[in-house]
């Protein structure tokens, strides 16, 4: 039996040219849980999923997979985990099918045998249709959903999966979060990297908000959500010109607010839906004339604003530390 | 199980998820592959690429078709006296010279590979290090296969009648195709440092061009200057050229097969290790 905890990881560090990827990553995740690890591009999540995985080694810092040292016993952990990278981990150039029998054939399956996994995984990921073709011409949700019946082949104890929505439309989002969902009422051990704090919020038991290469806050995303405010009011004016007074009311109302860079939004942290209702009401009685409003979840952008002050900018994203990483080698 | 007839409609979505649970839950983890079975499984990757885009065949071997039917017409008889005769010198050679350049194309293909989240998930799974790369060679040992067999079809169209027969011809054949295994590896380790596919192939071409032209693959080696003979005779390509003319004439050199088996076998001791290291460290 594993320990409780299916990822331990301690100090970890990754430098590419001077760059700290990674900068001293702890993580402790539970067998059975999906973790979220949440950040914008570039804050080392890629990274550390990477070696996690066994694929990069670590400058310093140790971590053990499923009981085994990612370093010291790196077969042992290739063994138990699977993969579905940022770039989909599939062939292009062959079709669904053989990208399925061949990782099947690699992971020791007799042929016979990982023909008829490959029909079973096409089957059950809505794939069967699209068996034969060449996976360069498959969509991004059909790729996706291939790349991630490539990693259960042989049942994983656990799953990496690093933005596994990204760039995907919303319908094979929700196709995608409904396989990660099952997989988790399946009991398998996920960790889940992502830029979106709903994918996080939707799947994950917890979550990590890492920042240059740091773990910034990590709790359970209620606990995370209450510390930065549960949501907030978001405001559409008709009339651009009537921001001005639009932010006077709310500030009355609700206090400090944020000018979007859309010049007819606004939008100010908010507790709760009567005040919500309240300040909508209030900005009516002002004459300002309202396009739409909504209650939303904060989003990754307001938890960073919380949490370090400054919002999730555009940093060097991980395909540059991987290149960086490239003149090292 | 029952195949019920295919739909383009969704199925619902308990049907939906009670296939996927049951997909991720009914496959126990087999023993481990073997090295020979990992290796030879990313040969048949490879020949499935070949499968689906045959094309990419006749980069390989459009230019040394081309190099037979214009050094043998236009340069055969002022070379050689004869058309006829310089076909059954230039022959053998141009078979090594088209094979040789197929080599480069394994270091291309394996920088593509590395520009694709593919080799990722090779990197994840439990398998022996070196197998993808000992196997894309396996796989690519069939296209020089295929290069060279080109070359010695239209050699017989032409008129090329080796006195060995079919089984020297088979025997040279196999030879400049371990020879080619070889020194594949050191394209492979080009590949794994340079940047694009692109920047490969330049350099590839750049080295084994001129190695080539400096044999005696086009010309028989005692017109050119003392040096350049030396260098041309010591070159291991001209004594891969002069055994495989020999085992197609009947009248092959053991020391020559030697030599071309200890340089393959000295290639791959050296670029092997250095390709299956590089392939592991670089992200």
């Amino acid at each position: 039996m594993h320990s409780p905890l299916a990822i331990e990881a301690s100090g970890l560090v990754k430098t590419f040219g001077s760059v700290r990827a990674v900068d001293g990553v702890d993580l402790a995740v539970r067998s059975g849980s999906v973790y979220g690890v949440l950040g914008p591009n570039g804050a080392g999540k890629t990274t550390t999923i990477r070696m996690l995985a066994t694929l990069l080694r670590p400058d310093s810092g140790s971590a053990r997979v499923l009981g085994h040292d990612i370093v010291d016993e790196a077969t042992a952990v290739r063994g138990l985990v699977s993969l579905t990278g940022q770039l989909a981990s599939v062939d292009e150039d062959l079709s669904g099918r053989e990208n399925l029998v061949l990782i099947g054939r690699l992971l020791g399956l007799k042929r016979p045998q990982a023909k008829a996994r490959a029909e079973e995984l096409l089957d059950a990921f809505g794939l069967a249709d699209a068996a034969g073709r060449l996976v360069k011409h498959y969509s991004g949700g059909m790729r996706r959903r291939l790349d991630i019946a490539a990693s259960i082949v042989v049942t994983p104890d656990l799953m990496f999966l690093d933005e596994p929505t990204t760039g995907l439309d919303p319908r094979s989002r929700n196709q995608v979060w409904d396989i990660i969902r099952t997989f988790a009422a399946g009991g398998t051990t996920i960790l889940l990297c992502t830029q979106y704090l709903d994918e996080a919020d939707q799947l994950a038991d917890g979550i990590a908000v890492i920042d240059h290469g740091k773990v910034i806050a990590e709790g359970t995303p209620g606990q995370l959500k209450a510390s930065v405010g549960s949501g907030a009011l978001h405001v559409r004016l008709l009339d651009p010109e009537q921001r001005p007074e639009a932010e006077r009311v709310l500030t009355r109302e609700l206090g400090a607010v944020h000018l979007e860079p859309d010049p007819a939004a606004l939008s100010a942290s908010c507790a709760d839906s009567d005040r919500a209702a309240e300040a909508v009401a209030e900005l009516a009685r002002s004459n300002v004339g309202i396009a739409a409003f909504s209650l939303g979840q904060p989003s990754l952008d307001e938890v960073f604003l919380a949490l370090t002050g400054h919002p999730a900018e555009e940093e060097p994203s991980d395909e540059d530390f991987d290149s960086d990483e490239e003149q090292a080698a | 199980m029952s195949t019920p007839p295919r739909t383009t409609a969704r199925p619902t979505p308990a049907a939906e998820e009670a296939a996927l649970r049951k997909a991720l839950s009914s496959t126990p983890r087999p023993p481990r592959a073997s090295a020979l079975s990992a290796a030879l499984t990313f040969g048949w990757r490879g020949m499935l690429k070949v499968k689906h885009v045959p094309e990419q065949l006749l980069d390989v071997t459009i230019t040394p078709v081309m190099f037979v039917v214009m050094f043998t017409y236009i340069f055969g008889g002022a070379i050689a006296g004869s058309t006829g005769a310089y076909l059954d010198y230039f022959l053998p050679g141009v078979l090594v010279m088209s094979v040789l350049f197929t080599t480069v194309y394994s270091g291309v293909a394996l920088n593509t590979d590395l520009t694709r989240g593919v080799v990722d998930r090779f990197r994840s799974l439990p398998i022996w290090r070196p197998a993808p790369l000992v196997g894309a060679l396996l796989g690519d040992s069939v296209r020089y296969l295929v290069a060279g067999t080109v070359i010695v079809v239209l050699g017989v169209i032409l008129g090329f009648r080796p006195s060995a027969g079919v089984s020297g011809v088979i025997a040279a054949l196999a030879l400049v195709v371990v020879f080619a295994f070889g020194l594949s590896w050191v394209f492979t380790t080009l590949g794994l440092l340079m940047r694009s596919p692109n920047a490969v192939m330049n350099a590839g071409f750049m080295g084994i061009f001129p190695l080539t032209f400096l044999s005696n693959v086009f010309v028989e080696p005692d017109t050119l200057p003392s040096a350049l003979e030396a260098f041309v005779n010591a070159n291991p390509i001209s004594v891969l050229a002069t055994a495989s003319r020999g085992l197609m004439e009947g009248d092959a050199s053991g020391g020559d097969i030697a030599i071309v088996l200890a340089t393959a076998a000295a290639l791959t001791a050296v670029f092997a290790p250095l390709t299956t290291r590089l392939y592991r460290s670089r992200a």
